[in-house]
C-alpha cells in the first residue's frame, strides 16, 4: 500500500516556497546587488540633486521624494526566475512534475518567496530613510501600507522575469530581461516631480504605471492619507500584476503541456 | 502496458508503434542506443509527454487520463539525476515526500527507511553540489521510492558512473526488487546492465520494439553457441556457403565479420576452419561463445549498438 497522497494546494505551496526561501538563503549573491544598487542611487541622487531640487518654488523634502525611487530601484525586478531557469536546464523541473504537484503551485512557490524578499529589502530601506531622517506623515499604519504597496509592485513585476524563464529556459535570456527595468524606473518621476520633467518625458511618464506608484508612496510619506493617490497606485500595481501574472501562468502552462 | 503507442516530434516519429506488458513484480529492462526511443517512451508513461497516438497504463491506469492518480503511484529516476545542488540530500528527500502528503515522523521514518537502501551515509546532510554523479544517482533512488511507489522509472540509471558505482547501483535495483516486489521498468544502452539486471527485455531500435523476451530467451533465438569469425581484409565468402555445413543454424555477415550459430559450436570450429581454408578466405581471428544481448541486438537491427554509447 503506498503512502502517498495529494498534499493539497497549501501544502503544495509551502513545500515548493520553503525550498525556494532556503536557496535564497544560500545565494547572498542575488541579494546584495539587489540592496546595494537602491543605496547607492539614493545616496548619488540626494548628494547630487538635494540642494537643486530643493531651490525650486515649494517645499520639497527630497529625501522623502527620493525614498520611494530606492524602493522601486530595490524591488523591481527582483525573482527567483535564474532558479527557475537552472531547474529547467537540469531537468530538476520534470522531477518535480512527475510528482502530483499542483502546477500553479511551481509557480507561486518561488513567488512566495519573492515576497518575502522584497518585503525584507523594503524595510531595509526604509529603515535608511528613517536613518536619513524621513518621517511618515501617515505614521506607522502607513509605513505598513508603504512596504506593502511596494512589495505588492516587486511581486507584480515578478511576472515579467518569470515569463521569460518559462519560455525561453535561458539563463542568459532572464538576465536580459532585467532591461525591461529601465523604461519603468525611468521614464517618470525618479528624480523630479511630474510639472518639472519636460513635455516628452512626461507624455511618457502619464502612461508608466511607476509614476502613479511612485505618487502613491510619495504620499503615505509627505502628505498623509491621500484616497486618490493610493488607489490610483493600487489600479498601477494591479493593472501591471494582471498584465504579467498572465503571461507568467500562460508560459507556465505552455512549459508544462505533455502535447 | 502499452497499446501502438507513438510519439512525433515534428515530422520524426520518435516512438513508431510500441507495444509492451510488464508483469507486476518484474524488472523490464528497455535497451537500445541513444536516439532509439527509450526515454521518450518513458517520458511518455510517466505523464510528462503525451502519446500522439496510442494508449498506454501504468498501475492499471491511462496515463493521459488518469495522469494525476498516475503520478502518486510511481516513482522515477530520470536521467543525470537531476538534483537541485544548493539543498542538502535530506532537504531533496523531505521537500518529495511532502509533494507526497508525508509529514511529521512518517515522513522522517521514510526518509531512515529509505536511506537504509541506498549507501549514502553522513553525507545526506551536505549539500548535493558536493556529491559524486554515484550519490547524486542513490538520492534520487532513494527519493523515487519514499513513497513506496507501484512501479519504479529508471532512465538509464547507470550512464555516466564508473564501474564500481554501477555495480552498487545494480545491487540496489536488485534489492528493491526483491525486497520491496517493486516493479521495475529500467532503460539501458548497456547490454551487461540488461543481462545482469531485467527478467525480461524488450529491445528499441529506431522507435520501434524489435525483440523481446527473458534474456535467455532472448540468445537462444540466436542459437545455443555461436562462433564469429573476422574476416581478413579484402576475404570474402558469401554466407550461402557455410550455412550448407553439417550443424550451422545460421550466417549473418555484418562487415568483415561472420556469425555461424549452433546446437554445438565446438563440434563445427574444425569443419568451419576446413571450410574457410579450402576457399583460400584469410580468417583474422575465431571465437567460440554463447551468444550475448549484443548478438540479439546485431540479429534483431542489423547493426551493434553503437561502440560510442557504451562507457
Amino acid at each position: 500500500m503506498s503512502l502517498a497522497k495529494p498534499s493539497g494546494f497549501a501544502g503544495d505551496l509551502a513545500t515548493v516556497a520553503r525550498r525556494a526561501l532556503r536557496s535564497l538563503l544560500r545565494e547572498p549573491e542575488a541579494i546584495i546587488p539587489a540592496l546595494t544598487i537602491p543605496v547607492f542611487f539614493y545616496a548619488v541622487n540626494i548628494g547630487a540633486l538635494q540642494d537643486l531640487a530643493e531651490s525650486a518654488p515649494g517645499e520639497l523634502d527630497f529625501k522623502a521624494f527620493q525614498l520611494p525611487v530606492a524602493i522601486v530601484f530595490a524591488v523591481t525586478g527582483v525573482s527567483r526566475a535564474n532558479l527557475l531557469v537552472t531547474d529547467i536546464q537540469s531537468g530538476y523541473l520534470d522531477k518535480l512534475l512527475v510528482t502530483p504537484v499542483r502546477r500553479s503551485a511551481l509557480l507561486l512557490g518561488m513567488m512566495v518567496a519573492d515576497f518575502v524578499l522584497v518585503l525584507c529589502l523594503s524595510s531595509l530601506v526604509v529603515v535608511l530613510g528613517f536613518v536619513v531622517g524621513v518621517r511618515f506623515d501617515s505614521g506607522a499604519i502607513g509605513v505598513l501600507a508603504f512596504l506593502l504597496l511596494s512589495s505588492a509592485w516587486g511581486l507584480a513585476f515578478t511576472g515579467f522575469p518569470y515569463t521569460v524563464a518559462l519560455r525561453t529556459g535561458n539563463p542568459a535570456a532572464v538576465n536580459s530581461a532585467f532591461l525591461i527595468f529601465f523604461p519603468f524606473a525611468f521614464l517618470t518621476t525618479s528624480f523630479l516631480p511630474m510639472e518639472a520633467l519636460t513635455s516628452w518625458l512626461r507624455a511618457l511618464a502619464t502612461w508608466n504605471p511607476v509614476t502613479y506608484l511612485l505618487a502613491g508612496l510619495r504620499s503615505l510619506v509627505s502628505d498623509g492619507w491621500v484616497p486618490d493617490d493610493l488607489v490610483r497606485a493600487l489600479a498601477s500595481v494591479g493593472g501591471i500584476g494582471l498584465v504579467t501574472f498572465s503571461m507568467a501562468f500562460s508560459s507556465l502552462q505552455k512549459r508544462v503541456a505533455t502535447g | 502496458m502499452t497499446r501502438d503507442l507513438r510519439r512525433s516530434f515534428g515530422s520524426e516519429e520518435a516512438v513508431a508503434g510500441v507495444d509492451l506488458e510488464v508483469e507486476a513484480g518484474e524488472i523490464y529492462g528497455f535497451l537500445g542506443p541513444n536516439g532509439a526511443g527509450k526515454s521518450t517512451t518513458v517520458r511518455m508513461l510517466c505523464t510528462l509527454l503525451g502519446p500522439t497516438s496510442g494508449s498506454a497504463t501504468v498501475a492499471g491506469l491511462d496515463v493521459v487520463a488518469d495522469a494525476a492518480a498516475v503520478r502518486l503511484r510511481i516513482g522515477v529516476a530520470l536521467q543525470e539525476a537531476a538534483l537541485d545542488e544548493k539543498q542538502t540530500g535530506r532537504e531533496i528527500l523531505e521537500l518529495q515526500g511532502r509533494l507526497y502528503g508525508m509529514k511529521g515522523d512518517v515522513l522522517k521514518k521514510r526518509i531512515d527507511t529509505v536511506l537504509g537502501f541506498v549507501d549514502i551515509g553522513d553525507a545526506i546532510d551536505r549539500r548535493v553540489g558536493t556529491y559524486s554523479g554515484g550519490m547524486k544517482r542513490r538520492v534520487d533512488l532513494a527519493s523515487a521510492l519514499l513513497h513506496e511507489p507501484e512501479v519504479l522509472f529508471l532512465d538509464e540509471p547507470t550512464t555516466g558512473l564508473d564501474p564500481v558505482s554501477r555495480t552498487k547501483v545494480w545491487e540496489e535495483v536488485n534489492r528493491l526488487n526483491r525486497d520491496l516486489d517493486v516493479t521495475i521498468f529500467l532503460t539501458t544502452q548497456y547490454l551487461e546492465e540488461a543481462d545482469v539486471l531485467a527478467d525480461r527485455v524488450g529491445i528499441i531500435d529506431a522507435g520501434m520494439l524489435v525483440a523481446e523476451g527473458t534474456p535467455d530467451e532472448l540468445k537462444r533465438q540466436v542459437g545455443s553457441d555461436l562462433v564469429v569469425v573476422e574476416l581478413e581484409d579484402g576475404a570474402e565468402i558469401a554466407p550461402t556457403e557455410l550455412e550448407r555445413l553439417p550443424g550451422v543454424t545460421a550466417v549473418s555477415q555484418h562487415g568483415h565479420e561472420l556469425s555461424v550459430s549452433s546446437a554445438n559450436g565446438a563440434a563445427l570450429v574444425s569443419d568451419l576452419v576446413v571450410a574457410l581454408d579450402q576457399r583460400g578466405v584469410g580468417v583474422a581471428s575465431l571465437t567460440l561463445r554463447t551468444p550475448s544481448l549484443d548478438d540479439v541486438f546485431l540479429a534483431a537491427t542489423g547493426h551493434r549498438i553503437d561502440p560510442g554509447d557504451e562507457q
